[in-house]
């Protein structure tokens, strides 16, 4: 019994980073109504580039909010740049120009900063939580956080002009023209917001998982798995997402007997498409009806 | 007068006979591809990209000595051409860019392959081409077969070597331990883990709970909490650098504090313990055969001031914490004494012949008393180790150097 | 003030290449083929290779190009299908002696169970959710490889070491008769080849016959297609099954060529790279195919010879490159092309 308790909050501890992780995805897939591959690097890069700051000697907050502020503005960047000319692509292409994006922000990280493993503070402490072995303070404020962060993107996406305006502009675009909104500028606004949130992301997981150039490739598919079971169009089912794919693959490993260990991951996964079979927008999502 | 005509004839005769011959023995030359007066091509294949794109940095290491030694006069006149291809730890890409090495860029030898997959992917081609395939960056058994693959040599001290020291040091200090076993599940830690069963022999039972791992998962956290339910008193970690430091982390989080023993791979102290946390590291163990960049003792010592030299001068990006760039250099020191002693005979056989000789030969960067031996027979040139205890902030050596037969 | 529900009218994420447009003209056709069959008299045996594995990976691009560019179906997992073809012709060449041209067959109808299989469940799936099902797929293959269960079969982590086959007795003879050499690489070559074309054909067919318009329909518009009869489960499954059994034929040769399996050959990153391919090539063009798979086996050796440090942003630059100045694909220069040759013939 105790090993049950134990590994439940072990999977929410980890199931925070996949909190994390899964609501920059789903504010990405409400601006451009696709998974975009690059995240988890966008994510990294960021935070490599705080990192870089306190290397310098900036206190955290310093560099965390020039982090936010650095992230943002490179997320609509690379949108003007990149992603616009693609707009009429077939949206495969797209997926491709993805992948590109991908693979340049890792091999420019890997030179800039090599692979060794780096140790990236965290304002919470180490100390363990409420006398917890399993949570540590860290834990226990990244959980915080994303709560924090939650609440803020649902007032941004019910109650502000903005937020409704975006949400409008990736689910009926044409519409959203005629009543006067500039989908284009909606759609930078989204990518920047993401790039934002990922790099919050990036600089909670890091004290856990260390910062090295590949640091964010699985956690970028457990944060998919996470914002799908959760629901794409719910940022709450993304988070109860996250903490669920944590608490399945612990348990999925602990109990399951023979190969539970070796396939935690597609096992998780396996769980996840199951669910997805029976709810096909996810646990929290609105039901998608499709017209002809 | 005729006599004497005939008899000053057969003298010049002779002696030119004689002249031209020893001259000719003087000038004998040999040459396979990739080898001549003013060049020899030396292939090599490392992930430069990918999930073990980490070792790249060996690669680069060994092209700056490269061009150390190639700035210092060559090998008997002669410039290195270092030829190195990614594979991306891929083994199909391998077999592509060994292929491209041997029938495109026609080197002498391969040197330094990287990685169990990928070396086990073109072993059987390289010994079919009769290339040798030379110091394979793998620590996986099988590289010392001379019967059945003599082109094909390794370097450094086998996992199951260093894993049988291990199992030694328990069943002789604390033979009733109960043992929590963290392994990677791949060659490498699946390599490791029979290399400590063997070792612990009818002894087995003292592993308690065994934890495989993939590289994909994010952290370690709940494999430890697994295995400090098993409530056992040792903890070995068969882990790769990113893994033992998110381990030696989670330990101190939970307030576990077993007997700790690390793998040498991930015993360097800039690359796993400082990150990890010097206060979460005493009385970990592990065993070397080398000298660790950021262990102070070494700081006057002559090969290893030969060695932060070298960076100084040719790789100046290159970090002396970095476990892999330590191991660059001593691989490629070896590689270089081989060629050396090759002398003007460069042909592959030859290279293989000299390559089995090396006696007690010491690069800069191996622990004093380790020397490198092979022999006809022997194909594993580093096979001792010594065991240290972390303390402070560096590695304290303790015991003798262990032989692994 | 929150919708209960979405309702979207979803333009195809898959676009249609019209039919005559499906493949390349009769004279074109013949010349590529040509190409194909004389360029090994004149280049060394590594080369060939190269050439090998270039047909092994355009086979499963076009797999791909029949799953995602025929039926609509987005797949992120064909590197799962090619592992358990190559594996499947391993094991028996390794294990059970079968003859290496006999496993392909084979390793085909394995893979055609086992993509018929995965398409059952992945039938209420489709765009994102699909891409995350075959990404699942793909990652869990390698650590199905790795299972102790069936290390005695698959060599675990290990892997296979595959013997490499020597022309046929027949292929010898005739050979010594007319004195002319043929190297293991040839000869394994001109099969690659012969298979190639085969599946091509059969392809080409398929897509152009009563179920390449069943899968087209269900591409276009799925609600539409069933509301006119078209039995779209079983199309959905069967365009699983064909483009796994096809893209499990072309592991098996690709077991053969490199003659090695294990866990690492067959991860995620074969996958996308197939994905890749199919983009360069143009999606659901099947002469693409080879474009494609040039471009993802001939493009990482290109950026690394540019700087080895930075290979994959080079990549990535490369193929950034490519995307803009022809989003759909090699078909789009060959339209180029043609429309070029058009107006020159007219003049």
């Amino acid at each position: 019994m105790e090993l049950l308790t134990n590994q439940i909050l072990a999977g929410i501890a980890t199931g925070a980073i996949y909190a994390c992780m899964a609501l920059a995805v789903v504010m990405i897939y409400q601006a451009i109504d696709h998974l975009n591959f690059a995240q988890g690097e966008m994510a990294m890069f960021s935070t490599f580039i705080s990192w870089q700051l306190l290397q310098w000697g900036l206190p955290y907050w310093a560099a965390f909010l020039i982090t936010l502020i650095l992230s943002f503005v490179g997320g609509v960047l690379i949108e003007r740049i990149l992603f616009k000319p693609l707009a009429h692509a077939p949206v495969l292409t797209n997926v491709a120009g993805f992948i590109a994006l991908f693979a340049i922000i890792n091999s420019c990280a890997g030179l800039i900063w090599d692979f060794t493993i780096k140790e990236y503070p965290t304002p919470f402490g180490s100390a363990p939580f409420l006398g917890s072995q399993l949570i540590s303070t860290h834990q226990a404020g990244m959980i915080g956080v994303t709560v924090l962060l939650l609440i803020a993107l649902y007032a941004f996406f019910t109650y502000t002009r903005v937020g409704l305006a975006m949400r409008a502009a990736a689910s009926v675009p044409e519409s959203a023209r005629l009543v006067g909104i500039n989908t284009s500028w909606m759609i930078a606004l989204g990518w920047g917001m993401a790039a934002a949130i990922g790099s919050i992301a990036g600089m909670l997981i890091a004290p856990v998982v260390f910062l090295e150039p590949n640091m964010m490739g699985g956690v970028l598919i457990y944060g998919f798995a996470a914002a799908v079971l959760g629901g794409l169009t719910s940022p709450f089912g993304a988070v109860i997402g996250g903490f669920l794919v944590g608490i399945i693959e612990n348990l999925a490993g602990t109990y399951i007997p023979g190969v539970g260990n070796e396939l935690k991951l597609p096992i998780a996964l396996a769980l996840i498409i199951t669910v997805l079979v029976i709810k096909p927008a996810g646990l929290f999502g609105r039901p998608i009806v499709k017209r002809v | 007068m005729l006599l004497k005509r005939k008899l000053l004839i057969a003298a010049v005769a002779s002696g030119a006979v004689a002249f031209a011959s020893t001259g000719s023995a003087l000038a004998q030359k040999k040459y396979d591809d990739g080898a001549s007066d003013t060049e020899i091509k030396i292939g090599n294949i490392m992930p430069y990209s990918g999930p073990a794109s980490a070792y790249g940095v060996i690669g680069k290491t060994e092209q700056a000595y490269f061009n150390k030694i190639n700035a210092e006069g060559g090998i008997n006149g002669r410039k290195i051409t270092f030829l190195s291809y990614d594979d991306g730890y891929s083994p199909p890409k391998a077999v592509e860019q060994a292929r491209k090495l041997v029938e495109s860029d026609e080197v002498l030898l391969i040197f330094n392959p990287l990685g169990t997959p990928s070396n086990t992917a073109i072993q059987k081609y390289m010994n079919a081409k009769k290339v040798p395939q030379l110091f394979v960056a793998t620590g996986a058994t099988k590289w010392d077969e001379p019967k059945e693959f003599p082109w094909t040599m390794g370097w450094q001290p086998s996992y199951q070597s260093e894993a049988r020291i291990y199992a030694k040091y328990l069943l002789k200090n604390k033979p009733d331990a109960k043992i929590a076993v963290l392994y990677q599940n791949d060659d490498f830690g699946k390599d490791y883990l029979k290399g400590l069963k063997d070792g612990l022999g009818a002894k087995t039972s003292m592993i308690v709970a065994e934890e495989g791992y993939e590289t994909s998962e994010p952290t370690m956290d709940n494999h430890i909490v697994k295995l400090k339910a098993s409530g056992a008193d040792v903890f070995i970690s068969i882990t790769t650098p990113k893994f033992a430091a998110q381990a030696i982390k989670k330990l101190a989080e939970m307030n576990w504090t077993p007997l700790h023993i690390v793998s040498n791979v991930s015993s360097s102290v800039g690359g796993v313990l400082k990150p990890a946390g010097f206060e979460n590291s005493q009385g970990i163990l592990s065993a070397n055969y080398g000298k660790d960049g950021a262990d102070p003792q070494w700081d006057n010592d002559p090969g290893m001031k030969k060695f932060l030299d070298f960076l100084a001068k040719y790789y100046p990006e290159g970090n002396k914490l970095d476990g892999s760039v330590v191991y660059g250099y001593g691989v490629a020191q070896t590689m270089v004494k081989v060629l050396q002693m090759c002398g003007d005979d460069l042909t592959r056989e030859n290279v293989m012949k000299q390559a089995a000789s090396l006696k007690d030969f010491a690069p800069d960067t191996l622990l004093p008393g380790i020397t490198i031996n092979t022999s006809p027979t022997d194909f594993a040139p580093i096979k001792q180790l010594q065991m240290e205890r972390f303390k402070g902030e560096k590695w304290e050596l303790f015991g003798d150097i262990i032989s692994s037969e | 003030m929150t919708a209960v529900q979405e309702i979207v009218t979803e333009a195809p994420a898959i676009e249609a290449v019209p039919k005559r447009a499906m493949t390349l003209g009769a004279g074109t056709s013949l010349i590529v083929l040509a190409l194909l069959i004389l360029f090994p008299l004149f280049v060394k045996n590594f080369i060939i290779f190269q050439m090998t594995m270039l047909l092994v990976y355009g086979l499963a691009v076009l797999a791909l190009n029949i799953l995602t560019g025929g039926s609509g179906q987005f797949s992120l997992g064909q590197s799962a299908f090619y592992a358990v073809g190559a594996y499947t012709s391993a094991i028996l060449m390794e294990h059970a002696g079968v003859n290496y041209a006999l496993t392909l067959p084979v390793a085909g109808f394995v893979c055609f169970l086992f993509g018929f299989l995965f398409g059952l469940p992945a039938l209420r799936l489709s765009g994102i959710y699909l891409a995350l099902a075959t990404f699942a797929l793909a990652t869990a293959m390698p650590q199905l490889l790795k299972l102790g269960y069936f290390e005695y079969w698959t060599g675990g982590v290990q892997g296979l070491v595959v013997t490499k086959p020597d022309p046929p007795e027949i292929v010898q003879s005739v050979l010594k008769w007319s004195h002319l050499k043929m190297s293991q690489d040839m000869w394994l070559y001109y099969f690659t080849l012969v298979i190639t074309i085969a599946i091509y054909i059969f392809s080409v067919n398929l897509l152009r016959s009563r179920s390449g318009r069943a899968f087209m329909a269900i591409r276009d518009n799925e609600i539409a297609a069933s509301a006119m009869g078209v039995d779209v489960a079983l199309y959905k499954t069967l365009a699983f099954g064909v483009s796994a059994a096809i893209t499990g034929i072309a592991g098996g040769l690709g077991a053969i060529a490199v003659q090695f399996v294990a866990p690492d050959g067959y991860t995620i990153t074969l996958a996308i790279s197939l994905f890749l391919g199919m983009v360069v090539g143009g999606v659901g063009w099947l002469p693409g195919s080879i474009v494609g798979s040039a471009f993802i086996i001939f493009v990482p050796n290109i950026a690394e010879g540019i700087s080895k440090g930075l290979s994959g942003a080079v990549f990535g630059v490369i193929l950034f490159l490519v995307i803009f100045l022809v989003p759909h694909g090699a078909r789009q220069v060959a339209m180029v092309a043609q429309h070029l040759l058009g107006r020159f013939k007219k003049r």
